[in-house]
């Protein structure tokens, strides 16, 4: 039986983790390595890497990374932030990243995620949707970190970057994220219902139950949490302990 | 001693040679694993390992662009009896003909075609991505030692299509996704994974040092 997943996704900026996680004694823990390294034990299903590097010289900083944790963990990495060309997907892929994941440039240009499935396959191109609700039942899809409006009903632009090869969506609520009172379940319920391909919730989560919510009640096949697993708080062998006692079947390896 | 990992362009080979030198280096196999791209290597290795990902029909034209490879893993593999690892679309390629977006030929190494998955449950989601586990419907020497069934180690999977056998003792493991799909085939010494054990951690690196102490 397919389990559910719990990632938890690192912040990368300039080739060094923001805000690092501090649940062991890392030597470094701006090292992403040493925290992929560290996930990868804890028994994370897999891991996110957003890089958040601002400047344009130093966005090859994250390939080094990617490289160094695909030779370092050997777990499913998922790496998105700031891909806009074929060639940024290429340099990815082959550093070592499993996925990548691409946001802003598939809603500017809507053909970039059918050329970059038919070119490297729908298994590896996950869209990213940032999604922020207008009126009740309504979401819009917003860019650059939840400031830019783009018109576009998130339902509706989910199912089309589907329909054009994305193998997996990355939903983020952004009315939820950082908020720490869980999920937008009627969004990620009716993203997840309304397309074929696996769905990652994000955004807002602030306990072990939250989790539970967004695959029982949202209908996503996978979990993604950043700041309670970073600081500590839970483990995830603890949050996946959680998910099974709540019934659903989870990969305890 | 060398394992061969083929490199016909699909895609990143780090992980996968980095999890063979780690199975390698754990299980005290002596030999040296190897990313190669030239036939004369392949021809000569004592193991090889077919990896890919991407579609069926660009791994096999990837796989057709690198001359004389497909002649050199033929005759190490089917004269000489090499072992032979397939994984993911590597392992698909065994198979009689891809029926991913357009027809294309396999390997036919092992008979079927790789097909769509098509989950009886609708809300089933495809590609069959994550963990699952195995259920064996012979002993494989690939398998041995690995807890396997509902309560096993897990398996890391992420396809859309699968190698539909059409000899059933061609098929070492299925796993149970909305209804049976073929997890692992082979045949003699031709054996191939639909997950990737170079990303299934305690399964995979148990499976990958099976592999390298195989003998067939």
């Amino acid at each position: 039986m397919l389990k559910f997943r719990v990632i938890p996704c690192l912040d990368v900026k300039d080739g060094r983790v923001v805000k690092g996680i501090n649940f062991v004694d890392l030597r470094d823990a701006g090292d992403p390595v040493e925290s992929a390294v560290a996930y990868d034990a804890a028994g994370a299903d897999e891991l996110c890497f957003l890089d958040i590097t601002a400047s344009h010289e130093n966005r090859g900083t994250i390939l080094d990374v990617v490289q160094r944790t695909a030779e370092a963990c050997f777990m499913q990495l998922t790496v998105g932030g700031g891909v806009r060309t074929i060639e940024d997907i290429r340099k990815l892929l082959l550093a070592g990243a499993d996925k990548v994941s691409i946001m802003t440039a598939a809603v500017q240009d809507r053909n970039f995620v059918r050329e970059a499935a038919e070119k490297f396959g729908s298994q590896c191109i996950v869209v990213a949707i940032d999604a922020k609700q207008t009126q009740p039942g309504k979401w819009e899809v917003f860019t650059h970190g939840g400031r830019k409006p783009t018109g576009i009903d998130a339902v509706t632009y989910a199912e089309e970057v589907v329909s054009l090869g994305a193998g997996e969506i990355l939903l983020t609520s952004m009315d939820r994220d950082g908020t720490r009172i869980g999920f937008d379940i009627p969004l990620t319920r009716s993203i997840a219902d309304s397309v074929a391909v696996p769905l990652i919730a994000s955004g807002g989560v602030g306990n072990l139950d939250h989790l539970v919510e967004g695959v029982r009640d949202g209908h996503a096949t996978a979990v993604l949490a950043a700041s309670i697993f970073h600081f500590g708080e839970f483990t995830i062998r603890q949050a996946k302990e959680h998910m099974v006692a709540a019934g659903l079947p989870m990969r305890m390896d | 001693m060398t394992v061969a990992i083929v490199n016909y362009g699909s895609g990143n080979l780090h992980s996968a040679s980095k999890a063979f030198e780690l199975a390698a280096r754990t299980s005290g196999f002596s030999g040296d694993v190897t990313v190669t791209s030239d036939p004369e290597i392949v021809r000569r290795a004592e193991r090889i390992v077919l990896p890919g990902v991407g579609a069926f029909a660009d791994c096999r034209r990837g796989l057709d662009a690198v001359p004389g490879m497909i002649e050199s893993m033929s005759e190490a593999v089917l004269l000489r009896g090499k072992p032979f690892l397939g994984i993911c679309v590597g392992m698909q390629l065994l198979a009689t003909r891809g029926l991913e977006h357009e027809t294309s030929a396999g390997l036919d190494w092992i008979k079927g075609d790789v097909e769509p998955i098509r989950p009886t449950d609708p809300s089933l989601k495809v590609p069959h991505m994550g963990w699952n586990t195995l259920s064996p419907s012979i002993g494989h020497p690939l398998l041995a030692g690995i807890p396997t069934g509902d309560r096993g180690l897990h398996a890391y999977f992420v396809h859309s299509f699968q190698l539909s056998a059409k000899t059933d003792s061609d098929i070492i493991a299925r796993t149970e996704y909305g209804g049976a799909i073929v997890a692992m085939v082979g045949r003699d010494n031709i054996a191939g994974t639909q997950f990737h054990p170079e990303k299934s951690q305690k399964l995979g690196l148990a499976l990958i040092a099976n592999f390298l102490g195989w003998r067939p």
